[in-house]
């Protein structure tokens, strides 16, 4: 699993020699073979080019990118960034691409922290937490996604209308029209307040970083949790207060067909969140329980039997050995999330699939729009696993 | 993969490359093209034949359109002009393959030849007509865009449905219209857009929308389906124009013929009395003689088409004339006439050039 080095005997420079153009050259025959090879493939995909470009032309399909800049006059109902229908398919796409994000990065927090607690559950001493977490993971895994999100999108459909809908506390609301949250009217303020946030979390990260080389020297443990509550929650307060203490709330009220104001989450991006993190957990959970159990009762005992406590052993000794086991399979996981956000199409949460599969039913080009989809989430899962493996590396055994 | 094999590939790729580019402009790769090219573009009437079927594509369920019955067979308006249309090929309505297409996947499955023609409620746009490939031989049926809204509600005209939740499908001119209607009525509305007609009813019936729209025809399908059809109203208002029409690959124009004029035969044989119990007699006893060309009896015009000259009586015999299909299929969903009638005898839009 961490095996990330390579074995230092095949670092070893072989002796150079002449390359020699005869047959019986391994070298020689290696290069010609791979030569056709490549020559092979790269005629295949010029004649699939060159094919294709001569079909859409014979049947007078369009093609090329300019209708990107085109008016895309595509009502599309939850939207991160400004939008209406009179902006460009590029907008649109726009639009698709942050939905999907969107849902994938809360997805991924999400089934993270929920996977996390189910694996450490189903290790628990306690006989019902156990079984429990067990259940749950046989149950979940085993029925297939669209299903899940089927389910979960007609039960959010069977809550009463808005004009009935549950009303458990004061300005939040529980309808078929999706859930809707009482908010603030967002002022400059609470920009500089979540800068500070921001600004306070790095700020804590180096004065780990400061105390943990104090302790290398002096072996003393300083606590880090006063300085972080300070730096996390008492920056942003104080720069909020500083600048008025601005707070309007802005509470959703029935008016007409529908609420107005107030924070909204769809059915659709609901049921679509809930299934993908309720499923995907179920698999993070045996991945976490699988990293758990990879590390020896050994070192449990070796740990306290140097006298450390049952918190520093899980923080020191065991996590750091089981987070080995557990990234990669992990990377794999959020992939799949992000993947999986696609079956959104179903449920009618416009994702870029949806986005690009209207914009190429409209405009009929649809290798353009397959290319923007692939593209995309290309992109994303890239990225994802650049991160995940620099992640990896960065926890991987330093071999010395 | 060490680092000199990575170095001696990338040196080889570049290699390879080069004499792939030399042979790109050289001409040779595209005359190759058309001998490649599907058959299917070229004559879709000899491969119909070939095959021994027509593949019709429809939708995935609309009542009174196309949606198969209780012992799994396709009924409705689309599906009966693509059995007539095997009645004129084959003089056999049977032979018929349908396949059920969503909005969206619709005019793909058209261009790349998974299907011979669409028949599902398809509007005739410039855009498609000309950018994708495509050709509209003709109007089956003439619609236009319409809300429904359940009765509880109280809502008697579309202006009255600002901030109005609607369920539209996603992929088609119902979903265009409802963005420039919202635009130029200054009514905001809220779109869900779900793929499938039956996901996007239910979401409607179980209160996730206010409204549903689609074409007018649509509306009064999904109506007359539900059990209560009184509990939903379907609105005065129409804010589109929607044509709607048999799609064919771009490119043959002979079987966009016969298309077109399949269409306008049975609109011809209503015109002239001519239907399923009586034509088989008529083909003895007929003596007016525009019916008797369109029988096959004088003049050449089934063999003009690529076909045999008894054509129209094998589709009025077995599927029948245009009022026989709209009386048997739409009818029963509460649909009139009204602008679908004959242009000569009620005054509507239907309207088919001579036989001669």
């Amino acid at each position: 699993m961490s095996g990330a080095s390579t074995d230092p005997r095949l670092l070893r420079k072989a002796p150079p020699r002449p390359l020699r153009i005869s047959w019986s050259d391994e070298r020689f025959r290696n290069i010609v073979y791979q030569v056709l090879v490549v020559a092979a493939v790269l005629t295949l995909f010029g004649w699939l080019w060159s094919n294709t470009r001569y079909n859409l032309e014979v049947r007078r399909i369009a093609t090329g990118w300019g209708f990107l800049s085109r008016e895309a006059g595509l009502p599309i109902g939850e939207h991160l960034i400004d939008y209406d229908p009179s902006m460009s398919y590029f907008r649109a796409l726009l639009v698709g691409v942050l939905n999907t994000l969107k849902v994938a990065i809360i997805g991924i927090v999400l089934a993270t922290v929920l996977g996390t607690l189910l694996g450490v559950a189903r290790l628990s001493r306690n006989w019902m937490l156990a079984k429990f977490a067990g259940a749950y993971v046989e149950i979940v895994r085993d029925l297939p996604l669209l299903l899940q999100l089927l389910f979960w999108y007609s039960l959010l459909q069977g809550l009463p209308g808005p004009r009935q809908a549950f009303n458990p506390v004061t300005g939040v609301f529980l309808s078929n029209r999706g859930l809707k949250l009482p908010y603030i009217q967002w002022e400059a303020a609470h920009s500089w307040a979540l800068l500070a946030f921001v600004v306070g979390v790095v700020i804590t990260y180096f004065y780990r970083r400061a105390a943990r080389a104090k302790q290398m020297r002096d072996g003393q443990i300083r606590p880090i949790w006063p300085f972080a509550l300070a730096a996390i929650l008492g920056l942003p307060l104080l720069v909020w207060a500083a600048l008025g203490a601005p707070f309007t709330p802005d509470v959703p009220e029935l008016r007409g067909f529908n609420f107005r104001g107030g924070l909204d989450v769809s059915p659709e991006f609901f049921a679509l969140l809930l299934g993908l993190t309720l499923y995907t957990a179920g698999f993070i959970a045996e991945i976490v329980r699988a990293g758990i159990l990879a590390v020896s009762q050994g070192q449990w005992e070796a740990a306290q039997a140097l006298g450390l406590p049952r918190g520093r052993v899980m923080n020191l000794i065991v996590l750091p050995q089981a987070m080995r086991v557990i990234i990669p399979p992990m990377t794999s996981q959020f992939l799949n999330i992000t993947k999986n956000s696609s079956l959104a199409v179903a449920i009618g949460y416009q994702d870029i699939v949806s986005i690009a599969n209207t914009t190429l039913n409209q405009t009929g080009q649809a290798i353009e729009g397959i290319a923007i989809i692939m593209l995309v989430y290309l992109t994303i899962s890239l990225s994802i696993s650049l991160f995940m493996n620099w992640y990896n590396k960065r926890i991987a055994l330093v071999e010395r | 993969m060490t680092k000199t094999m990575m170095g001696a590939f990338a040196a080889l790729l570049t290699a390879a490359a080069l004499p792939a580019l030399a042979q790109a402009p050289a001409p040779a790769p595209a005359p190759a093209a058309p001998a490649a090219a599907p058959a299917a573009n070229a004559n879709t009437l000899d491969a119909i034949r070939a095959r021994g079927n027509l593949i019709c594509g429809v939708s995935t369920g609309l009542a009174g359109f196309s949606m198969p019955d209780s012992q799994g067979a396709w009924r409705g308006f689309d599906v009966d002009f693509c059995r007539a249309l095997a009645a004129a090929i084959f003089g056999d309505p049977s032979k018929v393959r349908f396949v059920p297409t969503t909005a969206q996947v619709r005019f793909t499955a058209l261009q790349s030849g998974e299907v011979d023609i669409l028949s599902r409620n398809t509007t005739w746009t410039l855009s498609r007509d000309t950018s994708l490939g495509l050709d509209f031989p003709t109007t089956t049926f003439y619609d236009g865009q319409g809300f429904m809204v359940k009765r509880s509600l109280n809502v008697t005209s579309a202006a009255q449905l600002e901030g109005a939740t609607v369920c539209v499908q996603p992929g088609t001119t119902t979903e265009q219209n409802l963005a420039d209607w919202s635009r130029a009525a200054r009514v905001s509305i809220r779109p869900v857009v779900i793929e499938r007609v039956e996901d996007n009813v239910s979401a409607y019936i179980a209160g996730r929308c206010d409204a549903y729209t689609t074409d007018v025809s649509g509306l009064a399908a999904v109506r007359s389906a539900q059990t209560t059809p009184n509990d939903h109203v379907i609105l005065p208002d129409v804010i589109s124009k929607e044509p709607l029409g048999p799609a064919v690959r771009h490119g043959d124009q002979r079987f966009a013929d016969i298309v077109r004029w399949t269409h306008f035969g049975m609109l011809a044989a209503e015109e002239l009395g001519l239907n399923s119990t009586n034509v088989q007699a008529a083909v003895g006893t007929e003596t007016r003689p525009e019916a008797q060309r369109l029988l096959g009896k004088t003049g050449d015009l089934g063999r003009m088409l690529g076909l045999d000259n008894a054509w129209m009586v094998n589709v009025i015999r077995t599927v029948g004339n245009y009022s026989e299909v709209f009386e048997r299929n739409l009818t029963p969903i509460g649909l009139q006439r009204g602008r679908n009638g004959l242009w000569t005898a009620q005054g509507g839009l239907q309207y088919a050039p001579p036989f001669r």
